[in-house]
């Protein structure tokens, strides 16, 4: 339905631009001229649901202006009839015309929200190219620390700061969580906002189709440096991004976690920063709060609760199990080594603090959208994850061979 | 912050010298400002020998005329602090380009956009919902007073109790620094280690108290205490949108109180409600904590929707359409407001179907809401408009808020709502209903219910002045800030690094200008009222013509508003009457049994304010003794026995006469 709408929509667009308001400074209405597919489809959204509401706001306001000066006292000629109160006909109206408007923008809203889930895999490059089965979504895995940000490419092994570099018209598979507080991740140009939040894990799905430079932000106020949480998006061509990726791995520079601990410290107005090699495990690490020696994984810890949790031995020593209560900077009291000869149970199932893998929640787009063409909307979820929890084997087996379970 | 000494600490808790903001000039200096200007008020009080005066009238009274008063008055004076900090963000957002820090440096600022949210909301916007409902809606239902007297005043205290302390926090160490609503971990202990957030805390829980009570005071008031013949299909809409409104705060605020006692303990005893440990999710709070706050965005705006209602049908000289239809809508709204919390955090990774539920839902709140509006607009219908400031706000209202309703449906549309939230698209619609609608509707319900309270009008040249500075300056004000969010600006940004912003801040600081103008005058237009008051004086305690049981007494109404309980036979009963002709009953008066003044609201209000300024600064010796002294209190006061009092039959008689003179002469002088 958006789809078809675009159309019109595009028109109102061009409308919009040669308005006396754009030419006024000249200012860039990124929001509704974006550079990704997603929030195009997004801004598309903007100004259908405008146009929609105007058509009963307009006449509302035309009429308020009309009946207050036509039924001013000081008129004597318009007609005055003090005791009329109801009138059935035009109580149906009433209820019923913003009605027929939400009803058509309860649909357009259904289906718009379901297609424009960030959390769905891109089903088309732009308007007229679909994303075929073959391509595989670029990964980038966004951590938002006090206050920059950090993006780190898996595929790519490489990591940045405050630096977004984005091929175009492929798709972006973005995984996002923060440090410390919550954030929301945003590049108004690529896609509507997400937001970052520790210990959890958001995602989205994006994909630019022009290069250039755009600006990114978080939109979520995060404290005092929060207004130079800033990071410059750079779109460049398939190749460009392979040559830039290549760059940066000549570079130097290693991301491991105590490289991370180090840049997870407050700072503010960081410039961009590079590394050219980047721990694996890093980023769901950072998500399940277990970057520190000594911690255990959340989802290692959740884990071990749906298998029924261990029990009174596993309030033994809960410091490997605080995570975030005392903030990001709360070096735990506890060190491997002396974890194992002092602790039984919880602990030595998390040796090696390695996270397990996260939660898989990714709805794929749907092979065609001609349900939401208006022929009876389809359950959105075409194709539902499988994995609900995937316990690391490792990790398993260590909870399997616990006396407790 | 840690004293050498330990007795010291053991006397002060946190509090040292070092908390004083003695290295922030504005705040000196906004602080020997207002030392010099209590200190004159004090010596005036003292010199003109009013401090029984107000105690004995006004502190200690609980009749609900004087304590609906004090609300507003209450509301006006904080009204002017966060309107201060308004024009401070205004100025530092139009300075802050090309490399410049603007002039308050994010200490300050992320304290001033805190405390203008929270002291719009908690100490402006609902004082002046308060008061108005506490003023108007005993006289509408012709009752004499509400339900519970003393909790009326206790409650009252309790609102100021909070507010004192967010005042207090201007001076005495810091306001939080996490937004109005404190998302954790922000306001958790580890990022938020100092006062600031604590002062959020006690200010919300004191006042809240008062919020909740008072809603179960009004319901309880609108349920029992209406004339004989007030069916509920015979309320005036105002009880009406007051009922519901009381409905909404009574089953919102508990969760209000909840949300913030688990942060508390979280904060003070190290629990992980919403921290990421041991199961905790600071996801919760932003859950728990919008299940209250959007009832609270119709606690607001319908007790306005009950004012524009009552305004409409006066100055159009005509019954208002759609009167059943319009009570549906109140309740319609009131249920489904409870519904849509999710749409303030679409954004955090719900799924689709969640969101559309959320954001469809969203929309159907703006059916009701239209209805009302087309209400309005068909009572405007072959009527005679007389347009007085009260019905000019009215049109204002009207206009501006189908924006604001508008924009408010377009970011309950989850996509859309991605690119916009957070952004100053939010911030122009968000002001846009709360200015457009609930500020609106408190200056059409300050305009129309003056004469009543005082018995005189107020002055319409000041009040025009200030109309047209209010509605122009808010769109400048607000205009921009639409273009920006749609320009990919977000809220709270205290530096830009865009130069071409830069004119749209300043088109917004002289809309924010223009509104500063729109208060001076208003304030004239008061003083100007109350010097000119003989000028302005209504001898018949019905200027407008009214409709609803309040003109029917004289105004100001005397202590126990009705000498006799009015019968009401019609929804616009005072309407009706005059219709009828029903004669002034002028004999055959009894005493009237009324409730007695009463010092234990503002006493036990008081050591709750200590109790919380203790618990703030963990001065836990204090917090201890002062929450003793606070249930002692609260016994001893079980105890007065003299809680009531008759006025004697003499007395209303005088009053009663004197009154059926006043109104004979102006028959006199009109024939």
């Amino acid at each position: 339905m958006v789809a078809i709408l675009s159309n019109p929509a595009r028109a109102l667009r061009s409308a919009l631009a040669l308005s006396p308001l754009a030419l006024l400074g000249g200012c860039d209405w990124v929001v509704m001229n974006p550079a990704g597919d997603v929030a195009r489809q997004q801004a598309d959204l903007v100004i259908v649901a405008t146009v929609l509401m105007l058509l009963i706001i307009v006449p509302v306001m035309a009429l308020t202006i009309w009946f207050a000066w036509h039924y001013r006292a000081a008129n004597q000629d318009a007609r005055y009839e003090p005791d009329w109160h109801h009138s059935t006909q035009l109580e149906l109206v009433i209820w019923s015309a913003p009605l027929l408007i939400i009803i058509a923008l309860g649909a357009v809203t259904w289906a718009g929200t379901h297609l424009l889930d960030p959390y769905r895999t891109i089903g088309r490059i732009d308007a007229g190219k679909a994303v075929s089965a073959t391509v595989k979504p670029l990964e980038v895995n966004v951590v938002a620390l006090d206050w920059k940000w950090l993006f780190i490419y898996p595929e790519q092994k490489i990591a940045t700061v405050n630096e977004l570099v984005l091929p175009t018209d492929r798709p972006i598979k973005f995984r996002i969580t923060s440090s410390s507080v919550m954030n929301s991740f945003y590049a108004p140009a690529l896609a509507g906002q997400i937001y970052a939040m520790p210990g959890m894990e958001t995602k989205l799905h994006a994909v630019l189709n022009r290069e250039g430079l755009y600006a990114g932000f978080s939109a979520n106020y995060s404290g005092a440096g929060f207004s130079h949480m800033r990071f410059a998006m750079r779109g460049l061509s398939a190749q460009g991004f392979d040559q830039w990726a290549a760059g940066v791995r000549a570079e130097s520079g290693l991301l491991d976690r105590a490289a991370y601990l180090e840049l997870e410290k407050p700072s503010e107005q960081e410039a961009v920063r590079h590394y050219a090699a980047v721990a694996p495990d890093l980023f769901d690490a950072v998500v399940n709060l277990c970057v520190r020696p000594g911690k255990m994984c959340m989802s290692q810890m959740m884990a071990l609760d749906a298998r029924g949790g261990t029990g009174k031995a596993g309030g033994f020593n809960t410091a490997a199990l605080t995570y975030d209560k005392f903030g990001r900077e709360h070096v735990a009291n506890v060190a491997p080594g002396a974890l194992l000869a002092a602790e039984k149970w919880v602990k030595a199932m998390c040796a090696d603090n390695s996270p397990t893998a996260a939660l898989s929640q990714e709805w794929r787009a749907p092979a065609s959208v001609s349900p939401l063409r208006g022929a009876g909307i389809a359950r959105p979820a075409q194709s539902r994850p499988t994995d609900t929890l995937s316990l690391a084997p490792a990790a398993l087996d260590r909870a399997a061979k616990s006396p407790l379970s | 912050m840690t004293s050498p000494d330990q007795s010291w600490s053991f006397l002060f808790g946190r509090l040292t010298l070092d908390s004083l903001p003695l290295h922030e000039p504005i705040v000196v200096a906004t602080f020997v400002a207002v030392m010099l200007g209590g200190v004159a008020l004090v010596g005036a009080l003292t010199y003109f020998r009013l401090w029984g005066y107000l105690w004995k009238e006004w502190f200690t009274s609980v009749d609900h005329k004087k304590i609906g008063i004090m609300y507003m008055v209450l509301g006006l004076i904080m009204f002017l602090r966060g309107f201060a900090d308004a024009v401070m963000m205004r100025l530092q957002q139009a300075m802050a380009f090309n490399g410049s820090e603007g002039y308050l440096n994010a200490h300050h600022y992320d304290q001033i956009f805190t405390a203008h949210g929270v002291i719009m909301i908690f100490f402006v916007a609902m004082p002046f919902v308060t008061g108005l409902m506490n003023y108007v809606v005993p006289l509408q239902i012709g009752a004499r007073d509400v339900s519970f007297p003393f909790l009326n005043n206790f409650s009252f205290w309790m609102t100021a109790s909070g507010a004192a302390l967010v005042m207090a926090s201007l001076f005495i160490g810091e306001f939080a620094q996490t937004g109005w609503l404190a998302y954790p971990p922000l306001s958790g202990i580890a990022y938020s280690p100092s006062v600031g957030v604590d002062y959020y805390i006690w200010a919300l829980q004191i006042a809240g108290v008062g919020t909740t009570l008072s809603g179960i005071n009004l319901i309880a008031t609108i349920v029992k205490m209406r004339a004989p013949g007030m069916n509920l299909m015979k309320m005036p809409v105002f009880t009406w949108t007051s009922l519901c409104t009381n409905v909404l705060i009574v089953a919102s605020f508990p969760v209000l109180t909840a949300v913030l006692a688990l942060l508390t303990a979280d904060r003070y005893i190290g629990t992980n409600f919403f921290t990421n440990d041991f199961g905790g999710s600071p996801m919760m709070y932003v859950n728990l904590i919008w299940i209250w706050g959007h009832p609270e965005v119709y606690i607001l705006v319908l007790p306005v929707f009950g004012v524009f209602s009552e305004v409409t049908s006066t100055f159009c000289g005509k019954r208002l359409f759609g009167y059943t239809s319009m009570v549906y809508a109140t309740v319609v709204i009131t249920i489904l407001s409870y519904v849509v919390w999710l749409h303030h955090f679409f954004t955090m990774g719900s799924g689709a179907s969640v969101n559309s539920f959320f954001g469809i839902t969203t929309m159907v709140i703006s059916i009701p809401t239209g209805a009302k509006l087309f209400n309005w607009l068909f009572t405007m219908y072959r009527a005679r408009i007389r347009f007085d400031l009260p019905m000019m706000w009215t049109v204002a209202f009207m206009l501006t808020f189908v924006i604001g309703g508008m924009t408010g449906v377009l970011l309950a549309v989850p996509p859309a709502d991605f690119v916009l939230h957070n952004s100053l698209f939010l911030i122009a619609h968000f002001h846009n209903v709360i200015i457009g609608g609930v500020v609106f509707g408190v200056f059409a319900a300050i305009n129309y219910w003056w004469p009543k309270a005082f018995g005189f009008r107020l002055e319409p040249f000041w009040g025009k002045v200030s109309f047209w500075c209010w509605v122009v300056g808010f769109w400048l004000a607000f205009t921009p800030l639409y273009v920006m969010g749609l320009m990919g600006v977000t809220r709270r940004m205290r530096v830009f690094d865009d130069p071409s912003l830069q004119i749209w801040f300043v088109i917004a600081a002289i809309g924010a200008g223009l509104i500063a103008i729109g208060i001076a005058a208003m304030l004239i237009q008061y003083a100007v009222s109350i010097i000119n008051r003989d000028k302005l004086r209504d001898e018949s305690g019905d200027p407008w013509n009214g409709r609803t049981l309040e003109w029917s007494t004289s105004s100001p109404p005397p202590a126990y508003n009705f000498a006799f309980t009015p019968v009401v036979h019609d929804l616009d009963a005072w309407a009706d009457m005059k219709r009828m002709g029903v004669p002034r009953p002028v004999d055959g008066f009894c005493p009237i049994h009324m409730p007695r003044n009463t010092g234990a609201g503002i006493i036990l209000a008081g050591i709750a304010t200590v109790c919380g300024f203790a618990l703030i600064w963990h001065i836990w010796w204090l917090a201890l003794a002062s929450f003793a002294a606070l249930l002692v209190a609260a016994i001893a006061h079980t105890f007065n026995y003299r809680r009531d009092f008759h006025i004697p039959v003499e007395t209303v008689e005088e009053t009663e006469s004197a009154r059926t003179r006043q109104l004979a002469s102006l028959q006199g002088a009109a024939a």
